[in-house]
């Protein structure tokens, strides 16, 4: 601490940067409380209605495809040789690269003291876990004997045989188990004084017993903040690296291999980076409908948007340099199968899958530049989805491309996937969705408690203005 | 604090944990033993459609094991005896026997008799009879005492595990060839100075037959 002066003059309050404050329009924290528990307390909007039924709708088209995937065969995909993996993995690097944002917002930008998180982190953590789940899904069920998958994880058992411990499926096993456990843990713990709101809200004895229960007996006293700070803190600081290294282990299921386009060094880093991109993607598109929906304009700020368009640019930058350095080191290294391996991809038969995760990923969001384009929400809206479109479109030149023209001509093919590939990704929007609206219902879309701390009223300095103070 | 829950309440927390530890721990109990092959195969009795006893033919009768099963030394698959085998002794003892109907009347038509199969491993493990018998390994290790079975039933688990025990190390199972179908025999009478015979022997065996303990994949499942 600065020494005290023995004047006796009011200390002088040093300039504020003039930003624009986290929570507009003055709110009180009780008008925060307010805002975010009628959510749930209020009535069921029509438009909740509306995205739920075809949600459950579409997930149940997931659990019939998945049903006569496992009944049938994994052949009613359109997964052939040489082409063995396709949608399934496609789908599977795209779900869990959403969920990281989720941990990214949470995680890293709590320890980096960003503040204007705290709007956005429950719904990004809920994304991430619910993403995680949908990605789960496909490792579990793209392999052809789905009742064998407990071999993967090693249980002494009869047969006296383990995993193999240097397959990178093998990490990916314990990398997403343990990116969920811990996230569903992190969401959770910053969930407890929220739920303790809602307890104390209830009108119901059937929402105070529940959200009594999960909310563990939280009493906000001085010593329970301590520790939960504390606890969330550590949290914060292994989900970093946690989510640093999930990606690159999903990264290193390709950059093992010796295939031309997936034996590369470069891939950890570079999936990490779109996996955040294309987090934020889902983040936006999440986030731009419900703000207004759910009249969130006062928690979930323009402020918040441009900064999240900022993030977006920055990894969609990134992006872009790996995708030149890829280019680059394809015809640095003289490997005639690594050249070829580029030029198929932006001059081959899936030429058009290349220039489009080209256009959606380096192209269009240059446009983030622009504080005009950052503060239309339309076009926001509009990019964040071709960010999601491109990053699909970027798994699938990795992984299809790649694998369709190898090493042996004799072995060149064509992939088309089969409808079943087309309706079992359908149907995990379907999932995703239907748990996103019960969460959304069911528990606060926005962390109260955190939100408060970072209003004006919560500053011990400057009751009446500044953006300052939070408890972190 | 709003009073949510009553104060007994506050046992709750050790209350689940116990049930959690007790729940977990009866669960993997339960599986360890129900589950494996310790369980779901020894023991297995099938009714054979002729009741035919080891132990009347092996312990009473001192017939070896490889009268019957005579293919056990030099093919992969050790046979079971066709009906004309027990014709050698049953055209002349217990002739009109009706417990011998099946038999004689196989023997008569050639149409073999619907043995149920006792000791099974799936189609995907290549075990090989042959070469376990030429390098000293007793029936008994996998079969059990067959010499005392009225019936024959499953003794041992036949797990990979089981068969895995014997591979990792093969010089606390052989025995001397002339040794393999005496079910009864041991080293000594005395368990110590078995273990200890077992133990020097039997590195001796593995050295000069050079028996390969071995455990990759392709020496079963190929």
């Amino acid at each position: 601490m600065a020494t005290v002066t023995s004047s006796a003059a009011v200390p002088v309050v040093p300039k504020e940067l003039l930003r624009e404050p986290l929570v507009t329009n003055n709110r009180t924290p009780g008008w925060i409380s307010d805002r975010v528990a009628s959510l749930i307390e209020g009535r069921t909007p029509a438009w909740w209605w509306v995205a739920f039924i075809p949600s459950v709708l579409l997930a149940a088209l997931l659990l019939g495809m998945l049903a006569y995937q496992i009944s049938t065969g994994v052949g009613v995909w359109g997964n052939h040789h040489p082409t063995m993996w396709a949608w399934d993995i496609i789908n599977f690097v795209w779900w869990i690269g959403i969920g990281h944002a989720g941990t990214l917002i949470s995680a890293i930008l709590f320890l980096l003291r960003q503040k204007w998180r705290t709007a956005v982190n429950r719904s990004a953590e809920a994304m991430t876990i619910f993403a995680v789940m949908c990605a789960g899904i496909y490792p579990a069920v793209h392999v052809g004997r789905v009742w064998f998958d407990w071999f993967l994880f090693p249980i002494p058992n009869s047969n006296a045989i383990w995993p193999q411990f240097r397959s990178p499926l093998m990490w990916d096993v314990f990398a997403v188990s343990t990116y969920f456990t811990v996230s569903l843990l992190f969401w959770y713990v910053g969930l407890i004084p929220d739920l303790a709101v809602m307890r104390d809200r209830a009108k119901t004895k059937i929402r105070q017993f529940l959200y009594g229960l999960f909310s563990l007996g939280w009493t906000g006293s001085n010593r329970h903040w301590s520790n939960y700070e504390k606890a969330y803190l550590i949290l914060a600081g292994l989900s970093t690296p946690l989510v640093l290294s999930v990606h690159s282990i999903v990264s290193l299921d390709f950059a093992v291999s010796q295939l031309p386009g997936w034996h590369t060094t470069i891939f950890p880093p570079y999936f990490v980076a779109g996996a955040i991109f294309s987090g934020f993607g889902m983040v936006l598109t999440l986030l731009i409908p419900l703000r207004r929906w759910c009249h969130l304009e006062d928690i979930i700020t323009m402020r918040h948007i441009d900064v999240m368009c900022k993030v977006t640019l920055a990894t969609g930058s990134i992006v872009g340099y790996a995708y030149g350095m890829e280019f680059f080191i394809a015809w640095y290294s003289g490997s005639p199968y690594e050249r070829f391996a580029f030029i198929n991809r932006a001059l081959g038969p899936y030429w058009w899958g290349y220039w489009i995760m080209i256009a959606c990923n380096v192209v269009f969001p240059q446009l983030f530049w622009f504080k005009k384009i950052r503060h239309n929400l339309w076009i926001v809206f509009i990019l964040s989805i071709l960010v999601n479109i491109g990053m699909w479109f970027e798994r699938f030149v990795i992984i299809v491309i790649s694998l369709h023209r190898e090493f042996l001509p004799s072995n060149w093919a064509y992939f088309k996937p089969s409808w079943v590939d087309i309706a079992t990704y359908l149907g995990t929007f379907g999932l995703f969705f239907t748990l996103f609206l019960l969460f959304m219902r069911f528990l606060p879309m926005i962390a109260i408690s955190e939100v408060k701390g970072v209003t004006p009223h919560a500053d011990p300095h400057m009751p009446e203005g500044g953006a300052k103070g939070g408890h972190h | 604090m709003s009073a949510v829950f009553p104060k007994w309440t506050n046992r709750l927390p050790l209350m689940i944990l116990t049930g959690l530890v007790l729940v977990g721990g009866g669960v993997v109990a339960g599986v360890w033993y129900y589950f494996t092959p310790k369980y779901t195969r020894v023991g297995y009795q099938p009714l054979q459609p002729v009741a035919f006893s080891h132990k009347v033919h092996v312990d009473q009768l001192g017939l070896d094991c490889r009268y019957c099963h005579h293919d056990v030394e030099r093919s992969w698959f050790s046979n079971i005896p066709s009906s004309s085998t027990c014709m050698n002794c049953h055209n002349q003892v217990l002739k009109d026997d009706p417990r011998l109907a099946l038999v004689r009347e196989s023997a008569a038509t050639g149409r073999p008799i619907a043995w149920v199969q006792v000791h099974k491993v799936p189609d995907y493990v290549y075990f090989n009879h042959a070469v376990h018998v030429n390098r000293g390994i007793s029936c008994v290790e996998c079969h059990g005492r067959v010499d005392q079975m009225d019936e024959v039933f499953h003794a041992k688990p036949l797990s990979m595990a089981f068969c895995l025990d014997c591979h990792r190390d093969p010089a606390s199972f052989v025995r001397p060839l002339d040794k393999v179908t005496d079910l009864a025999w041991r080293w000594s009478e005395d368990p110590a100075e078995h273990a200890r015979q077992q133990q020097s022997q039997g590195r001796r065996m593995v050295e000069h037959w050079r028996i390969e303990s071995l455990q990759n994949c392709s020496a079963c499942h190929r």
